[in-house]
């Protein structure tokens, strides 16, 4: 099949050279600020329609049961309730704790609860398996890939200098979205208001209507806001499908339900946990010759976790390896996808290992990880940012061997690698220009509190030659053209190359209008600094607002388009980037408790749009590493099958004191630059936690192999005991 | 928790029900309860306690400076009832136990998590909301501030950060960096915005300093 080629009327999409930008590439203050920072900004968990009603859900307190009778009956006297559903019929099992078994409306959340504790559930209690750590208990639970072998492993490993062993683990951690997983919803007659805190406003119809059996055009989703969702938030909920036939059962009153935080914590997602026995072969040099790996990892019922084909992580062209990786069932919530999914785990367990072998070989990890560079997909990258990193974090005045710190608290720094893909998604965007010179951009997208809004505006008003305050950016309801869910950080390169796209069309069509007035032809025409131009005669140009009263009564609205297939060709956006972080951290070997110093995150991610933006991202993605490696774990009980820390007590996230300085550095250059757009919601939340891990190594002189490095874990590692 | 945001425990005189009324009305003693907010309000009380509940009881709550007429449950917490039963939601409900301090607004000039104080004990009492502390047209000093640094993500956690500031602010005119980190520990933010927090308290600290100077 011949390509295709472009028309010769095809306008030129790409952005303007780098030092030619007026707006691109500043740090504009996000547009929607001062809407959340005086709690104006309405989530949808604040949205209260009028004669709203409460959902409370019942829910399984055993990890594995089978449900045999449910009465409603009770719960359906209660004054003030509408209507009761049960969600799991008798006979049918609960697999986890939290499960959903019934759920019950009513006039007052109060009277929702008590309407709940009314419901009368009979369980037959059954076996359960809740824990992974172990491989060795997990008997038919463990459900081995089958070994995949490159090279000649065994023969590698015969000959090699040094071979390195250790064990190393990273537990389930949870999304622990502050607001909650929820919706309010309205169904009448024909009719469904939606208002979900959902990571995808343009699909989040289609999803509620294939559940519902209605057509997606009946759905209006409206959500202007979401507070947090890191993966979590993508489908239309079993109990969000069921509050909208509470709501038809309730005679189309609207019904709200957003989750308590236990059930938030157990049944809306969670990140695999990541185990494995590692050995790594090398020559006296550094060189990695050989790789093994048995890993193992649990994401709730379903086994789940990341195939093995992901080792050694970055460093993926080792020439020898041999892995396996067994997925463990559990009578545990099911994992979703969890910023950057199955990345971090890959990158624990990667750099740990090669952070041990450069331990074993006396060699400096820095000296290690560069000398491999050649290993990974993006040498040329990680050369560099391990580089830059390095001097950010003053890695050769501050890096003693491992183990040579001295005195009560010991000073250690560790570093860690990580890649992503971030290709933008499928994405609409409508520009609008009126003739009293007011822009609209409509995309039925979302701002996951990444800046997406900001974003937006800042390509229009690149594009046409304004302030970011003249563009309106309209998002966050299904009535906009369709844009992607925003997960795999793949939204700024979608909604950037159609709103790109969108505005120059837009553009062409006012520079139609305009010409004539100014003696020349459209293709001559520049819009710049607020005026229409004739390109190097600044003589003849119009304001913009002069030029768009040209229009008559007609305004101009243009749609673009992101195609993932074609992107590449445009130029707008890609995908692939690397990116290192290093930590320096101090240990108290007396108390085990370990304290940020610095941590240090160089990431390219092509063109960065909002410098400003982008950072707070990564600093925020590095305070999620520190949390991981610290203090941020799901703990679950065999004994009784519950999750022991479903709050926020025992749930810990490090908190503003804990997080010590972040230096963040965004590899903004021309070569980066060419490649256009490419997310950065992933990479960032990647090598952060390793990094803490191998600094605490490199402070004690000992590995500790489980993550978060709690003061327990600490004490043990150094008094050589198995935590 | 640091002990700004301990609510007031002592039960209220102007309201005509104590914390024990409260709690003979839900059919618990007080002395079978453990926890720390109400394990320490049990006032010795002399006389017949007065009896709330359990149904919905009239009451006002004095909101930003406004009187505000409810009928509210007495287990229903100030967070709830500004939330589900006004229209005030900046303060918003996240861990529900009094850790997170996403709700917390001001209560007779102290930063309090409004999930652990009963909306009828809130009664005769100053309750101040971000909603009366600052507008978008009117934003205050570390509202601004916020968007100065982007001390903001999702901002779900903002509302709930940016009146546990101006609490500590009115507290300690001119903070350092060190007291800073420990004022605002009693705030929790899952996106990771705490470095723009710790800018944002300084600036409108200096900020509030130069208004002070003036």
């Amino acid at each position: 099949m011949p390509e295709e080629t472009p028309t010769a009327q095809a306008p030129d999409y790409h952005y303007p050279p780098m030092d030619q930008r007026k707006v691109i590439g500043t740090r504009v203050t996000r547009l929607d600020g001062i809407a959340k920072s005086t709690g104006a900004a309405k989530y949808n968990s604040d949205v209260t329609p009028k004669d709203l009603l409460f959902a409370v859900l019942v829910t399984s307190p055993y990890a594995h049961a089978r449900v045999k009778s449910i009465d409603t009956s009770a719960a359906e006297k209660l004054r003030g309730v509408t209507a009761v559903r049960t969600i799991l019929e008798a006979g049918k099992e609960v697999q986890w704790e939290g499960q959903e078994v019934a759920i019950v409306a009513a006039t007052t959340e109060e009277i929702a609860r008590d309407a709940a504790r009314l419901v009368q559930v009979d369980y037959e209690v059954l076996p359960h398996m809740v824990r992974e750590d172990d491989l060795d208990k997990a008997g038919a639970n463990a459900k081995p890939a089958g070994e995949q072998v490159s090279g000649d492993p065994d023969q590698a490993f015969k000959d090699a200098d040094v071979v390195s062993e250790g064990v190393y683990g990273i537990p389930v951690i949870t999304h622990c979205c502050l607001e909650p997983h929820g919706l309010s919803v309205a169904w009448n007659g024909d009719h469904i208001d939606y208002w979900p805190s959902t990571q995808g406003v343009s699909d989040a119809a289609g999803d509620l209507a294939r559940a519902l059996t209605v057509p997606a055009s009946n759905i209006h989703v409206d959500m202007q806001y979401i507070g947090g969702g890191f993966g979590s938030k993508f489908q239309a909920e079993a109990f969000g499908v069921q509050c909208a036939q509470l709501s038809k059962a309730s005679g189309g009153r609207p019904v709200r339900l957003f989750l308590d935080r236990d059930l938030e914590l157990l049944n809306m997602g969670n990140r695999p946990s990541g185990f494995g026995n590692i050995k790594v072969a090398a020559k006296k040099d550094g060189t990695i010759t050989a790789w093994q790996s048995q890993t193992w990892s649990t994401g709730g019922l379903g086994g789940g976790g990341f195939g093995a084909e992901l080792f050694p992580y970055v460093y993926h062209q080792v020439p020898n390896r041999r892995v396996n990786h067994t997925a463990v069932s559990t009578n545990c919530g099911s994992a979703r996808a969890w910023r950057a999914p199955n990345h971090p785990q890959a990158s624990y367990l990667t750099c740990s290992a090669l952070d041990d072998l450069a331990a074993k070989l006396n060699m400096d990890p820095l000296d290690l990880f560069q000398k491999n560079a050649g290993y990974t997909a993006r040498a040329d990258s990680y050369r560099a940012q391990l580089q830059k990193a390095a001097e950010l974090i003053e890695w050769k005045k501050n890096w003693h061997p491992r183990g040579e710190g001295t005195g009560v608290v010991r000073r250690g720094l560790g570093l860690g690698v990580g890649t992503w893909g971030g290709a933008g998604h499928a994405s609409k965007c409508l520009t609008t220009i009126h003739p009293d010179g007011t822009v609209v951009v409509e995309l039925g997208s979302q701002d996951l509190g990444t800046g997406t809004r900001t974003v937006i505006a800042m390509v229009a008003a690149e594009t046409l030659g304004l302030p970011v305050s003249a563009v309106q950016v309209n998002i966050g309801d299904n009535k906009y053209p369709q844009s992607g869910a925003s997960g795999g950080s793949t939204t700024v390169g979608g909604v950037s190359a159609s709103t790109r796209k969108a505005s120059v069309n837009a553009l062409q069509k006012l520079f139609e209008q305009v010409a004539p007035s100014l003696g020349t032809t459209p293709d001559k025409l520049e819009a710049s600094e607020g005026v229409i131009r004739v390109k190097g005669d600044s003589s003849k140009s119009m304001p913009w607002q002069m030029a768009c009263n040209k229009l008559g009564v007609n305004k101009i609205s243009e749609m673009g388009e992101n195609e993932p297939r074609r992107a590449p060709r445009e130029g707008l956006n890609s995908s692939g980037v690397a990116g290192v972080q290093m930590a320096d951290v101090s240990v108290d070997t007396e108390t085990g408790v370990v304290r940020m110093n610095r941590m240090v995150a160089v990431h390219d991610c092509g063109l960065v749009i909002n410098p400003r933006t982008a950072e707070s991202q990564v600093m925020g993605a590095c305070i999620m590493s520190i949390c991981a490696a610290l203090s941020e774990e799901r703990v679950m009980d065999q004994q009784t099958g519950r999750m022991l820390n479903a709050d926020m007590e025992f749930y810990k996230l490090a908190g503003i004191g804990d997080i010590g300085e972040i230096i963040v550095h965004m590899d903004i250059t021309p070569e980066n630059d060419k490649r256009g757009a490419i997310g950065l919601g992933e990479p960032p939340t990647i090598p952060g936690i390793v990094s803490i891990a191998n600094a605490v190594a490199n402070a004690i002189g000992v590995r500790v192999g489980r993550v978060p490095l709690t003061p327990d874990r600490v004490l043990a590692a150094l008094e050589g005991r198995n935590a | 928790m640091s002990e700004k945001k301990s609510p007031k425990t002592s039960a209220s005189k102007a309201s005509g029900f104590s914390r024990r009324g409260f709690l003979t009305s839900v059919g618990v003693t007080s002395g079978a309860l453990t926890t720390g907010i109400l394990g320490t309000a049990a006032p010795a009380a002399a006389a017949e306690p007065a009896v709330a509940g359990p149904g919905p009881v009239p009451f006002t709550l004095t909101i930003n400076g406004k009187p505000y007429k409810v009928n509210l449950e007495p287990r229903t917490t100030l967070c709830d009832a500004l939330r589900n039963h006004l229209e005030f939601t900046a303060a918003k409900r996240v861990c529900d136990r009094g850790t997170c301090g996403a709700c917390t607004v001001i209560l007779d000039g102290k930063a309090v998590y409004s999930c652990t104080v009963l909306a009828i004990d809130a009664q005769g009492r100053k309750i101040e909301t971000l909603e009366g502390i600052s507008t978008p047209d009117h934003p205050h000093a570390v509202s601004q501030a916020f968007v100065n640094n982007d001390a903001q993500q999702c901002g779900y956690c903002t509302p709930g950060f940016v009146v546990a500031a101006k609490a500590f602010l009115d507290h300690n005119l001119n903070p350092t960096y060190e007291e800073v980190k420990r004022g605002l520990g009693g705030n929790l933010c899952r996106c990771g915005t705490y470095v723009g927090v710790r800018k944002a308290v300084l600036e409108a600290a200096k900020h509030q300093h130069g208004v002070a100077n003036a």
